[in-house]
């Protein structure tokens, strides 16, 4: 689950990260009153949505006029912002970040999550702040410091220490030095703690004023441990989320939206992204990743396919079963009961395989339903194809 | 012979009064592999199946003697589960729970690191030896006796991959399924050794996806180690990035992780890399010349 930066920097200050002063703001009235309040010689109005690239896109403005913020912030809500990041339909913002400017001095990058190749935390470090950090690890390897912590004993000063020396913090500004390692050590409570699953400050700067800061905060959380924070949960923002994705999550399915044709429902994540790639080979393309779980019955399927028939790039289904413990008339009656129920007026192809998949097919061949049947996924996913048509 | 799992492992299922827990004690009884103890924490004295439950995984051991466990416990519990497992002297652990916290998991490893004792998954099928034992969820029947090895990140892939297996005649010897977490107990690197230490097996399916750098670890592992055939599929090429599909670990994150990828690695190892599910049982078959 992804937050907003005022969120982040709610978490960073309640954590002991230094962060500027600011507030969410949802209206321009709200700015102007926010904005006295702050009585700061530079204001800072930024967009609030769940991608990266908001400078750019025009969704970060500067003054030194207080009387010009609530003109700004009316400019910015209800903008729809294109970025990089959030794909040529854009984003609409719906709340502001109001808060003070800062003197910059210079900029860092400073990030923390899980290195999955040790199972350790691991934070990574550069002097190369306000950058993608991506773009710095592929032209400027050696600008990246990474620093391993030993989940038994958690963060240590020498950890802090390796990072700010290979920073060169010692001759860029000595006074932020015990600042920054104590910083670095409150990150990683927070990460830990709250179970993040990534945090992110880019840029961290150093003030001319020789303070340490965090002018940016993304930060996102472990779905599988959300349970155990209810403060979390309750930054979750739907408006920023795709509406068939949160109507998929609340029937337990797991479903991510793409840009194809072919809608799909599979048994299992691994064999639901292996079809995606047997329909594109197959020549077209996927509308969706669907994975209905182990435990696929009637009521599952049912949500699955009124899911797929709402996305309006949809031309054809594809469900695709491997038999497990399921055993696949049962799925069989699934999609036949299913079927009633929802209307289906584009093309089906249903492939059965394992536990007692020819019964499955039998049933679904006498049902009187217009769909295609098939054994093999090759078999199905070129049937599929032929009857929605190749992409374009 | 066969890996991690034979006619004599014994097993302890953990969480085994529970609706999966015991359903799937009783189908891998079924199948014929020692299912000897279960544990539910309060329970001990019932039976499951014939199964004696106990109250502690010590306990078990100390009563049935059981070498391995099959855990079903929810994920807020799960991580406390792994650990008194392997705190009772169980060498191996295989975690079918689905949904535990990163950072658990990250405990949980650093806790097991350098102890004798090895846990497979979480999030995974867990492992079969054909007709000698099944200690996870994946259906037995569509297992044959062979001579492929296999091991893969995800569950009903692999199904599908063993599917072709036996449809061909190739057949299996062990099937391990790592699981599809970020953070795991043990990887393709762990697996490739040992199944090209075993005698009865002739060449491995490997079935990766999306995210992490464990297929690449493997490719750098198999070019200097490994002479039996790799046959190798990854899922999701067709993935977006950043978005997590389905699997906990199944992500392209800052443009890394991806099939793409992972595929030129392999290819580049010497690996029989597929671009089509439906073909790897026919690119086993070509590469053991049949």
């Amino acid at each position: 689950m992804n937050v907003h930066e005022f969120q982040a920097k709610q978490l960073f200050a309640q954590f002991g990260v230094p962060v500027p002063r600011g507030k969410e703001i949802t209206s321009p009235e709200g700015a102007t009153a926010w904005a006295s309040e702050l009585n700061t010689p530079v204001f800072v109005v930024k967009a609030q949505i769940h991608a990266g690239g908001r400078g750019k896109a025009g969704g970060v403005k500067i003054t030194k006029d207080k009387a010009a913020v609530a003109g700004l912030a009316k400019e910015l809500i209800g903008k729809t912002l294109v970025t990089h990041q959030t794909g040529p339909k854009g984003r609409q913002v719906h709340r502001l970040l109001l808060e003070e400017g800062a003197n910059i001095s210079k900029e860092l990058y400073l990030s923390i999550l899980v290195d999955r190749d040790s199972g350790w935390p691991v934070f990574i470090a550069s002097t190369e702040g306000g950058m993608e950090i991506e773009e710095v690890a592929d032209r400027t390897p050696e600008k990246i410091i990474k620093e391993l912590i030993d989940p038994a004993v958690g963060f240590q000063g020498y950890n802090g220490r390796n990072v700010a020396f290979a920073l060169g913090l010692n001759t860029i500004e000595p006074a932020v030095m015990n600042p920054f390692i104590q910083m670095m050590g409150n990150l990683y409570r927070l990460f830990m703690e709250k179970h993040a699953a990534m945090v992110e400050i880019n840029p961290l700067i150093i003030t001319k004023e020789k303070t340490i800061v965090a002018l940016d905060g993304k930060v996102s959380f472990d779905d599988n441990a959300l349970f155990k924070h209810a403060d979390i949960q309750q930054m979750r923002d739907l408006t920023e989320e795709e509406p068939l994705e949160i109507e998929a999550g609340a029937n337990n399915l797991n479903y991510v939206k793409l840009d194809g044709n072919i809608g799909c429902m599979v048994n299992g994540a691994g064999l639901a992204m292996a079809t995606m790639d047997v329909i594109k080979l197959a020549g077209s393309e996927p509308a969706n990743f669907l994975d209905v779980g182990g435990g696929a019955t009637k009521e599952t399927v049912a949500a699955g396919f009124r899911i797929l028939l709402k996305d309006p790039n949809v031309k054809g289904i594809f469900i695709n079963i491997f038999g497990g413990i399921v055993r696949c008339e049962r799925i069989a009656h699934g999609v036949i009961e299913a079927a009633k129920e929802v209307k289906i007026a584009v093309p089906l192809v249903v492939r059965l395989q394992g536990t007692n998949a020819d019964e499955g097919r039998k049933l679904l061949a006498e049902s009187g339903l217009k769909l295609e049947v098939a054994n093999d996924l090759w078999e199905a996913a070129q049937k599929i194809v032929k009857l929605t048509g190749k992409a374009a | 012979m066969s890996i991690l799992v034979n006619k004599n492992t014994r097993v302890v299922v953990q969480g085994i009064t529970g609706k999966e827990g015991s359903f799937h004690a009783t189908q891998c009884k079924a199948y014929g592999t020692k299912m000897v103890a279960g544990v539910t924490p309060g329970k001990a004295g019932q039976e499951v199946e014939g199964i004696p439950v106990f109250n502690t995984v010590a306990d078990a051991v100390r009563k049935t003697d059981c070498d391995t466990s099959l855990i079903f416990v929810p994920p807020p519990f799960c991580a406390d589960a792994i650990l008194e497992a392997a705190d009772a002297g169980v060498k191996l652990i295989i975690c079918i729970t689905e949904g535990i916290p990163v950072n658990d998991m990250v405990k949980v490893k650093r806790a097991l690191h350098g102890r004798d004792v090895r846990l497979i998954g979480p999030n995974c099928p867990g492992v079969i030896t054909v007709d000698e034992a099944k200690i996870g969820i994946m259906p037995g029947f569509i297992h044959k006796r062979g001579v492929v090895g296999v091991v893969s990140r995800s569950g009903t892939l692999t199904y599908e991959a063993v599917h072709q297996l036996s449809t061909l005649g190739l057949g299996e010897t062990t099937c391990v399924g790592i699981g599809g977490d970020p953070v795991n107990g043990t990887g393709f690197v762990d697996v490739l050794p040992l199944f090209e230490k075993d005698a009865e097996t002739q060449a491995v399916v490997m079935i990766g996806e999306i995210g992490g750098d464990a297929e690449e670890k493997a490719a750098e592992y198999i070019k200097k180690h490994v002479k039996k055939p790799v046959i190798s599929f990854i899922a999701g090429i067709t993935a977006p990035p950043g978005r997590r599909m389905g699997h906990a670990g199944a992500i392209i994150s800052g443009g890394k992780g991806t099939a793409t990828e992972k595929m030129k690695a392999l290819e580049a190892a010497g690996v029989r890399v597929v671009k089509n599910p439906a073909e790897i049982g026919h690119a086993v078959k070509a590469a053991l010349g049949r």
